[in-house]
């Protein structure tokens, strides 16, 4: 835009770093759920780490617009690090086997990142989607150490920073996913209002043109695909931990499939996507599972289909009214 | 030591005439279909339908499975893949991710989750003598039917007419279009035969690969390994691919069979690393 000042420039960049009132309620709603649905508990953990889950995708799919077929890879890794670490009690205590599982896969995912880069959209589905294969191949070949086909059973976790104890119902499982997502969710806020963040976007609308303006287009794909596998893993870790459980299940396609539906349905490229696609997901499993136990997938398969015939654009429409409310709250 | 090898090439071959059809889709309308198993999987079960319940002969219901499935990828290209072929392969993936948890859970419902067999006739089963090898009679049906298969394409592909459109139209759509190919039609066709083959594969290969609900799920890194492996730009890039993946696969789980898929999956990274556009492809103008 001609004649805009620098200082009009950095208050333009700097608008989507400030809280609205809109995201306020919306982690007001989620700490109240503690208290108002306390039998509701167990679906919502599962909710919880789903919704993290898909704030990891969001962060190089939306964000970065690496596509990935595998991104499950990463959560099983965590998941399966997190139940090693608490069954030979090599780390005991949740939060810091939590970090540990999630940097052990944020080493997997660098590790893999420089495979990712290379190529095509198509050649990343396969690539990503070849490196889950991989490791569930492994996971089930050392079946001495993750239990194969089995799951790795007999993980018995220790009180959450030594205080807090894992119940039956679930409620300190659900607290401690909420509260991991929240401060996950701000670092991730924070990360993609950065200059850093800024420099994904343009990455994403043309990668050749970021590089002429001098962005380390590599260098920079190869963080935050580190970055989201930390995420991936921490969410695989936290259902390790809230389930004391964990099986070859973790790395299927299904669960990679499944997660570019909660992104499709809750919105590409912005975080709170993630999040509401991820309640939206699951309430609609639960209920179609209630409906037709052995048949849900059908309806998520068509649920799928319609959303790309019909067109993210032309749903992003309906949705704008909700967007333009939040956003005259924002001026006020 | 050479059985393994004909069983290997019996399974490769199948897996040729399974993707072929893929490979050529995604050439031609840069669509990533990963769909493509649930046809293989129409076929199949349409065969298990005709044999096992209608009591028709074998061969002739592998014809019918043929012309099935055929006739169901031209109805689903034309009412619904024609509107993803302009949108983004996230989009494809997507929808044809949906296409394949409907075809899994509609198969479930109608069928029943169980493995199905194909009832083979007699005359098909056991084994025969070939050069002092054992040599199963229904793998070396396998291979006879799939290289006729194989060299039917490629003749059609180089002496017709319409197998010159179809080289044109991968090579550069734009100018294709420019010179009055009909490519809309030439992919509308193609989609069917490529269909008609996967359901065609699917019904040949029932008794080799197992056909339950979960099939196209379990082969489609499969054929994904076929069709980037070979390469899209020509019939025996993937036909390469496909015999190299089948004598792979079988020795792999002949001789190791605790490693599983891992020596598969770690090849085809490794390939896609070494030569991001498959092994074969010539390389491209544009």
């Amino acid at each position: 835009m001609p004649g805009m000042l620098a200082s009009d420039v950095a208050q333009r960049l700097a608008r989507p770093s400030r809280w609205t009132p809109l995201e306020i309620v919306f982690w007001l709603v989620a700490l109240a759920s503690i208290w108002l649905l306390p039998n509701k508990h167990l679906i919502l953990t599962e909710i919880a780490i789903l919704a993290l889950f898909a704030l990891s995708l969001d962060l190089i799919l939306g964000y970065a617009g690496i596509i990935s077929l595998g991104h499950a890879a990463f959560f099983g890794f965590g998941g399966y690090a997190a139940g090693l670490m608490a069954k030979h009690a090599l780390v005991t205590e949740p939060v810091l086997a939590l970090v540990l599982a999630g940097l052990a896969a944020a080493m997997l995912g660098f590790a893999t990142s420089f495979l990712v880069l290379r190529g095509s959209d198509l050649t990343r589905l396969m690539v990503t989607l070849g490196v889950s294969l991989v490791l569930r191949e492994i996971a089930n070949r050392y079946s001495d150490l993750t239990g194969g086909a089995d799951g790795l059973q007999g993980i018995t976790m220790a009180p959450v920073l030594g205080m807090f104890k894992f119940d039956l119902f679930g409620h300190t499982a659900y607290v401690y996913s909420l509260v991991v997502l929240f401060l996950l969710f701000v670092v991730a806020r924070r990360i993609v209002n950065s200059p850093f963040g800024l420099s994904l976007r343009s990455i994403k609308g043309n990668a050749l043109r970021a590089s002429a303006i001098g962005i380390p287009v590599d260098r920079r794909s190869i963080a935050i695909y580190t970055v989201a596998a930390f995420y991936a893993g921490v969410s695989g870790a936290l259902l390790t931990q809230t389930t004391a459980f964990t099986s070859l299940d973790v790395f299927s396609f299904d669960r990679s499939a499944d997660l570019l539906l909660v992104l499709i349905i809750g919105g590409v490229g912005y975080l709170y996507g993630g999040l509401i696609g991820a309640v939206v997901f699951k309430l609609m499993q639960d209920w179609l599972a209630n409906i037709t136990p052995q048949y849900w997938q059908f309806w998520l398969g068509l649920v799928l289909v319609v959303i790309v015939l019909v067109g993210r654009e032309r749903m992003g429409r309906w949705g704008a009214p909700i967007r333009a409310l939040g956003g005259r709250f924002a001026k006020r | 030591m050479l059985t393994v090898l004909f069983d290997g090439i019996a399974y490769g071959m199948l897996l040729f005439v399974l993707a072929c059809g893929l490979s050529v889709t995604l050439g031609l309308m840069n669509l990533v279909n990963l769909a493509h198993g649930a046809f293989a999987m129409t076929g199949g079960y349409v065969t298990v339908v005709l044999v096992n319940r209608m009591g028709v002969p074998f061969l002739a219901s592998v014809v019918i499975a043929f012309f099935a499935t055929a006739a169901l990828g031209a109805l689903l290209e034309r009412t619904l893949y024609v509107h993803v072929y302009a949108k983004s392969h996230l989009e494809q993936v997507l929808f044809t991710i949906g296409l394949v948890f409907m075809a899994v859970a509609a198969v479930d419902y109608i069928m029943g989750s169980s493995q199905q067999f194909v009832k083979i006739p007699q005359a098909l089963q056991g084994q025969i003598n070939v050069l002092g090898i054992g040599v199963g009679k229904y793998r070396l049906l396998i291979i006879l039917v799939c290289g006729l298969i194989t060299l039917a394409l490629q003749l059609a592909l180089m002496k017709t007419r319409f197998g010159s459109r179809l080289r044109a139209a991968v090579d550069d759509q734009r100018v294709a279009r420019g010179l009055g190919i009909n490519v809309n039609v030439v992919f509308a066709v193609t989609f069917a035969v490529g269909s008609g083959l996967a359901g065609l594969g699917g019904a040949l290969g029932a008794e080799i690969l197992g056909l339950d609900p979960i099939f196209p799920l379990k082969y489609m890194i499969y054929f994904l390994i076929v069709v980037t492996v070979g390469g899209t730009s020509s019939i025996t890039g993937p036909f390469l691919a496909s015999i190299l993946l089948g004598i792979g696969d079988v020795a792999g789980k002949y001789y190791a069979p605790k490693l599983g898929g891992f020596v598969i999956y770690t090849i085809m990274i490794a390939v896609l690393i070494w030569r991001p556009q498959g092994l074969f492809s010539r390389p491209t103008a544009r």
